[in-house]
């Protein structure tokens, strides 16, 4: 086929400015912003001086108009406050501790966001970071209350038996996948809500891991100070060492999906499991494995929850952190440093709250904020469409290029 | 691998069925046997076939309960050994076998934890298909979507846009028919945009619909705790439907008030499922559908607009799902509660391939999640000595079993999550 | 009805699929449209069906314009196809194919499905398809089904038949009885397309012959011009596809495969009883029609399909229950006949092309790691010693053309110190240049003293490639003969006669 366009020299700077803006932390970085603007509209409906003020629009619309600037300044600097410096604050520690709070709400985001990115880059759909959590946090917990151990040892065995748990009960999906052709989405659903049914009865049940002494409600014991995860900056602030935890699981991603042959076969699986399957690689096992280690992420987010507190547990210990990783993992595109971003984005919205809640808005704002975002993620052409961004060019200025020596070359 | 499959050309080989359903069966059937029967609560369990008020009232029927897990467990050997003469004659054991298999171990179950109670046995079956009309309607509407080749996890979100728009706008007009109407179109374009999505830009559809989980999940959360907490009187306050009985038929015995003496979005359910059966099986509209499901580009080749079929069909399931969502509110309990479908979408997109993409047989399995829904808020109440947390995760972990073991490599519609690209 | 096309261009991106073409079918023709693989007669056929629209240029039926939106405009105007990939949906039967699109319905919409069957057993009877409007279309075998796909044309009232490379599926004898078909339904007045690549084919049924190059129209020809001449017109150079080759040097026994039977995917000896020997120096072709079990024969032959019965041995070594990664560490070469399903990762660049078969050591792993200064270092002297053509080793290997993608694969599994290879079809959808050059690097390595298997349904490629050529027909090896064996011969053996 002939190829008869060409791109012509002086414009190839303006093409390789496009390729960039249609790019992928573009779109990123737009889709948050496309999300807090949204969440603005939501604050501003939401305000009662707005509503009011609305409805004499026509006559003072000022009125309405600074109602909605104050919503949103006061809703977003509620936000700030909370999870980044509280200028409020009488001393520098509590202006600070904030940022510090974000961090400890990021760590278990982050953990289990790569386990998600993992299983994304495999070809699979871990909807399942829920169920993982809790497994592991539960015999994270057994260790932590049950068994004593000396100091140090007690808590690198807890982590392991965090991460150990999480990896069985994701390597458990990757089996059935394997074995019998179901689907791992609806797999992990129904897997989430029996590991939270386990988890429910041990908090339940006294010979188990009930709380000494404890009432009817289930709960366990907290860890013991052995097993606790050690407070990072002093008793003046909160963050532990989870924190560590999902910093060197970024890393440990990293070296595995960009640098190893490992995450090689991973990524090619991903890509074509047909190919990879005539390349000699086992596909079956393989999904066994990438569960595995997915869950293995999802388990440095377990320790984090079982281990970095220092009051006993709920069955809600999980929180949302389940449904959030996916949102994690999809707004940093399955990548270490995405992750890593999306995670701490996504941790000020937590740490953020309680702030909010002083204002008298919903926490439950982020939600929203959260969920335009992913949606934006999900749908390229729409952020496209809203920033009028130019659209993906399906052969790039290099393409072109190499497509007219090829072209040239075989109808020689 | 890729093969042009053409069997017509080689000599069949024999091969015997998968043994897999009657080895679970029979499992299960033993179990029933021996926990429920030999070793069974010799207690007598009183079932009783009719509420006070029903028109034919039948006398309480009363048995020991390992008699009733006796002849039950016996009557599922029998179906276990059944279906194990159909595998060693090559014949696939048939669903309606393997849902009576279900019912009946459900009916062992309840007698078992009824010991010495009374098992009110038209209550549950009436608040079975209470609950799994949601179920239904949220799997029909999954049904209408992967038919034609649009995977739909967003049920959920669609039941829970259903659940909230049906309660707060019933509540604000004061008229649920209306709130009805707007569940059902609210869940309907939420469906849309599903149907965008997937059709036009074509993005991952299990991605899209994940995504529109966590957004109407975030938005009904943040409303739910902004607005609907602070102000319920007139916000969520709607109440529900009233009941009708269906002269005649609710004079039935048993079956009659639980079936008959239901609320509109029940009466709409029995409406809908057949309809769709015969929509999707006998007419021309749905030899398209699952034309388009399984073959689009061979759809278009003969004239069929892919697109607009996929986005109707989507659109059109939406206000189905939406409809489910409603009974959810409106059709059951009378206000919206934050997440308040509560993973029942995901059940529902269970029930899709548990039923086989089939609209009768989904029905089916709704309603046997339904009965074991009500088995936990029952078993709950009568505090039969076994963890409550085991009979909560019960309909998981029935559907991990039915999903892995009975169901294993079902056949989606060929195209069912494909994005159908024109040149 | 006579079809006229003026000036049709399509473009996709930056590239001309089809560059102002003019084409006229005269009526109760048979107008023969010749191309190699990629010159566009697809995508111009998909513009005369609807499925594309043209950028420029005009379709026009009996002199009037038509403006077709989609392929039910065009079937309205008797415009009938028969794709290449069967437009047909396996799950339902030959009648609800046949009507769909324009079912006859009773009340309430219903379908009437009798009228449906009538309609298909009056065309199947008018002309000998001997069709079961209520089989299910996936249970029958290709040939039938191509015959359904005609009923679909004929049963919609097409007056112009537009045929995809029809052929590529059937037995030499199936071809001739299309090729009576075709003439049959000419002289009943439909206008009939006829599209290949086979010269062949064109000289025996053509009245008329259209040349298409690089998706320009390059003039037109006579049936009785000679292959050579139309060869030429369709590649624009002298072609010489008949691969020049010295006697093979027999070695050892490199490949023995004793009664081999496979088992499948819907419970059928798809591989029946199936035993030859590959020696080491020679080239063995496995023909036949596709679809007979040859594919399932290479699947299995590298442990992709676990054998039911039987032995492979490669060589002393014994293969038969290997796993995939063993064989091919075992030194044998695999080109699959699907390279963009099975023999390329798409998303991955060339270079991580090369390394996917082998990932778990030397030269491409250093422990855990990927050696990228090694991966780097032999994928730019793969890219050289194979003439892809491509600017970097890091494009995607789903941005090359399919000519250059072929040669990816071959580089990756040549390059190997090989026991065996296996190539299926090594050269579908590859252009004439990439075809020359894959046929001397096969042929190297068997003058390299290595055995090969070739399993191609390209006569031509069979008979210029193979010292010995076993026939497949049905799972089953109908008889394994000499390279110099007729054509004719070969084709009473593809439709399963034995020697």
């Amino acid at each position: 086929m002939s190829d008869v366009t060409e791109t012509p020299v002086e414009r190839r700077g303006v093409a390789v400015v496009r390729e960039i803006m249609s790019g992928g932390s573009t779109r990123a970085i737009l889709s948050v912003v496309a999300g807090f603007v949204i969440g603005a509209i939501f604050m501003v409906f939401s305000s009662e001086e707005f509503l009011a003020a609305a409805q004499y629009l026509t006559s003072r619309p000022t009125d309405a108009l600074s109602a909605a600037w104050t919503a949103i300044a006061e809703g977003y600097s509620a936000l700030f406050r909370g999870s980044i410096y509280n200028y409020k604050a009488d001393d520098f520690v509590a202006a600070i501790r904030p940022m510090t709070e974000t961090l400890r709400f990021a760590g278990p985001l982050i953990a289990s966001g790569l386990g998600i990115a993992l299983a994304f880059r495999v070809g699979l759909f871990n909807i399942g970071a829920s169920g993982q959590l809790l497994f592991g946090a539960l015999w994270a917990t057994w260790i932590s209350t049950r068994v004593s151990l000396p100091g140090g040892v007690h808590l690198v065995v807890a982590v392991l038996v965090a991460i150990l748990g999480a990896a069985a009960y994701g390597a458990v999906v990757g089996f059935l996948k394997a074995r019998t052709g179901a689907h791992e989405v609806i797999v992990t659903i129904m897997l989430n809500y029996i590991a939270a049914g386990i988890l429910t009865f041990f908090f339940r049940t006294p010979e188990l891991l009930r709380e000494v002494d404890g009432g009817g409600t289930p709960k366990s014991d907290a860890p013991a100070l052995t097993a606790q995860l050690p407070l990072l900056l002093g008793s003046e602030f909160t963050l532990h060492a989870g924190f560590i935890l999902a910093i060197v699981g970024v890393f440990v991603y990293w070296w595995l999906m960009e640098r190893s042959t490992l995450g090689f076969r991973f990524r090619m699986v991903g890509h074509n499991a047909d190919a990879a399957r005539t390349a000699g690689i086992n596909v079956e096992r393989t999904f066994v494995v990438a569960m595995a280690v997915s869950g293995a992420f999802v388990g440095l987010a377990a320790a984090n929850q079982a281990l970095g507190v220092q009051a006993g547990l709920t069955p809600d210990l999980d929180g949302s952190i389940g449904f959030d990783a996916i949102t994690v993992a999809l707004l940093g595109s399955s990548t270490a440093p995405g992750v890593l971003l999306a995670g701490l984005l996504f941790g000020a919205f937590k740490a953020g709250a309680p702030q909010m809640q002083v204002i008298g808005l919903s926490p439950e704002i982020t939600g929203v904020v959260q969920g335009f975002i992913v949606l934006f993620i999900a749908a390229p052409p729409l952020v496209r469409a809203i920033f009028r961004l130019p659209p993906p060019q399906k052969t790039t200025v290099i393409a072109d290029w190499w497509h007219k020596l090829t072209t040239k070359g075989d109808a020689k | 691998m890729s093969t042009v499959v053409t069997p017509g050309l080689f000599s069949q080989v024999d091969v015997s069925v998968s043994k897999k359903t009657p080895y679970l069966m029979a499992a299960f059937a033993v179990f029933v046997l021996v926990a429920f029967g030999f070793v069974g609560k010799t207690d007598i369990v009183a079932f009783q076939w009719s509420k006070q008020d029903d028109l034919i009232h039948l006398p309480d029927f009363l048995v020991a309960s390992n008699v009733v897990g006796l002849i039950l467990g016996t009557t599922l050997v029998a179906i276990a050994v059944a279906s194990f003469v159909l595998a060693q004659g090559k014949r696939v054991t048939p669903l309606w076998l393997t849902l009576i298999f279900g019912m009946l171990a459900v009916v062992a179950l309840l007698a078992w934890l009824a010991a010495g109670n009374t098992l009110p046995f038209a209550f549950i079956l009436g608040n079975a298909v209470v609950l799994a009309v949601p179920l239904a309607l949220g799997a029909m509407g999954g049904i209408m979507s992967e038919r034609v080749g649009v995977v739909n996890i967003a049920i959920e979100g669609q039941l829970l846009t259903g659940a909230f728009l049906a309660a707060v706008v019933g509540s604000l007009t004061d008229n649920l028919y209306l709130g009805l109407a707007v569940a059902m179109i609210g869940a309907a374009l939420l469906s849309t945009v599903l149907a965008v999505f997937a059709i036009q830009y074509l993005v991952d559809q299990i991605i899209v619909g994940v995504v529109l989980n966590v957004l109407v999940l975030g938005i009904t959360n943040f409303l739910y705790a902004q607005w609907l907490s602070s102000d319920g009187q007139n916000s969520n306050f709607p109440g529900t439907f009233p009941i009708i009985p269906i002269p005649g038929l609710s004079a039935i015995p048993i079956i009659g008030p639980a079936l008959f003496e239901a609320r509109i979005t029940t009466y709409l359910a029995y409406l809908i499922i057949p309809t769709l059966w015969f929509i999707l099986f006998k007419t021309r509209l749905g030899l398209r559908a699952r034309a388009v499901g399984e073959h689009p580009l061979a759809a278009d080749t003969v004239g069929i607009n892919v697109a607009r079929t996929r986005f109707w069909w989507v659109t059109i399931g939406g206000l189905v799902a939406g409809l489910g969502g409603a009974a959810l509110t409106i059709g059951a309990v009378g206000a919206f509660g934050r997440n308040m479908s509560g993973g029942q979408g995901f059940i529902a997109l269970a029930v899709v391939i548990l039923g086989r993409w089939h609209p009768l047989s989904a029905a089916a399995a709704a309603l046997l999640f339904g009965f074991s829904i009500v088995l936990r808020i029952w078993a709950n109440q009568v505090s039969p000595g076994i963890p409550t947390d085991f009979i909560t995760i019960v309909p998981y972990v029935v559907t991990l079993i039915a999903v892995v073991g009975f169901v294993g490599r079902v056949r989606a519609p060929a195209a069912d999550g494909q994005p159908y690209i024109k040149g | 009805m006579k079809l006229e096309l003026r000036g049709i261009t399509k473009r996709f991106g930056s590239l001309v699929a089809n560059d102002h073409i003019n084409l006229v079918v005269n009526s109760g023709e048979i107008h023969a449209l010749l191309g190699e693989n990629g010159a566009g007669k697809s995508t111009l056929m998909n513009v005369l069906y609807g499925l594309y629209t043209a950028d420029e240029g005009d379709i026009l039926l009996d002199g009037v314009v038509q403006k077709f939106k989609g392929p039910g405009d065009a079937m309205a105007a008797g415009i009938g196809m028969v794709h290449q990939h069967f437009m047909l949906i396996p799950v339902f039967t030959v009648a609800e194919n046949v009507v769909l699109g324009h079912e006859p319905t009773g009340i309430l919409d219903t379908l009437d499905i009798d009228t449906a069957r009538k309609r298909v057993r009056e065309i199947s009877d008018r002309f000998g398809f001997e069709i079961d409007p209520d089989a299910l279309v996936e249970d029958l075998p290709v040939g039938s089904q191509q015959r359904v796909e005609i009923i679909k044309a004929l049963a919609r009232d097409a007056k112009v038949l537009v045929l995809d490379e029809p052929t590529a599926v059937l037995t030499p004898q199936e071809t001739d009885e299309l090729m009576g078909i075709m003439k049959g339904l000419a002289k009943a007045g439909t206008s009939i397309v006829f599209i290949t690549h086979k010269l062949r084919e064109v000289q025996a049924v053509a009245d008329r012959i259209t040349v298409i190059r690089l998706g320009a129209v390059v003039g037109e020809a006579k049936p009785t011009d000679s292959a050579a001449t139309l060869a030429t017109m369709m590649v624009g150079r002298a072609v010489d596809l008949s691969v020049s080759k010295k006697e093979p040097k027999r070695g050892e026994t490199g490949l023995s495969v004793a009664g081999l039977t496979v088992i499948g995917d819907r419970n059928n000896k798809v591989v029946d009883d199936v035993s030859f020997e590959v020696h080491a120096g020679e080239v063995l072709a496995i023909a036949g029609v596709q679809g007979n079990g040859q594919t399932e024969l290479a699947e299995a032959l590298v442990g992709l399909r676990t054998p039911s019965a039987g032995s492979i041995h490669l060589g002393k070594m014994d293969i038969t229950h290997s796993s995939v990664r063993d064989v091919i560490d075992a030194g044998v070469g695999y080109i699959p006949e699907d390279r963009s399903k099975d023999g390329l990762v798409g998303d991955f660049t060339i270079a991580e092309n090369f390394m996917i078969n082998r990932s778990y050591g030397p030269p491409f792993a250093k422990g855990l790691n990927i050696d990228f200064g090694n991966r780097e270092r032999i994928a730019s002297q793969l890219i050289g010693d194979y003439d892809v053509r491509t600017p970097s080793q890091v494009t995607l290997a789903k941005n090359l053309s399919g000519g250059n993608q072929q040669k990816v694969v071959v580089a990756r599994e040549l390059s190997r110190d090989l026991n065996l290879l296996i190539a299926s079809q090594p050269t579908r959808g590859v252009d004439v240049g990439s075809i020359e050059f894959i046929h001397e690097r096969i042929i190297a390595t068997r003058d390299a003293g290595k055995p090969v298997v070739i399993v191609s349904t390209e006569l031509d490629e069979v008979t210029s490639l193979a010292d010995r050529i076993a026939v497949m027909y049905r799972g089953r090896i109908v008889g394994i003969v000499d390279a110099k064996t007729s054509r004719e011969t070969l084709g009473r053996m593809m439709a399963g006669a034995t020697v």
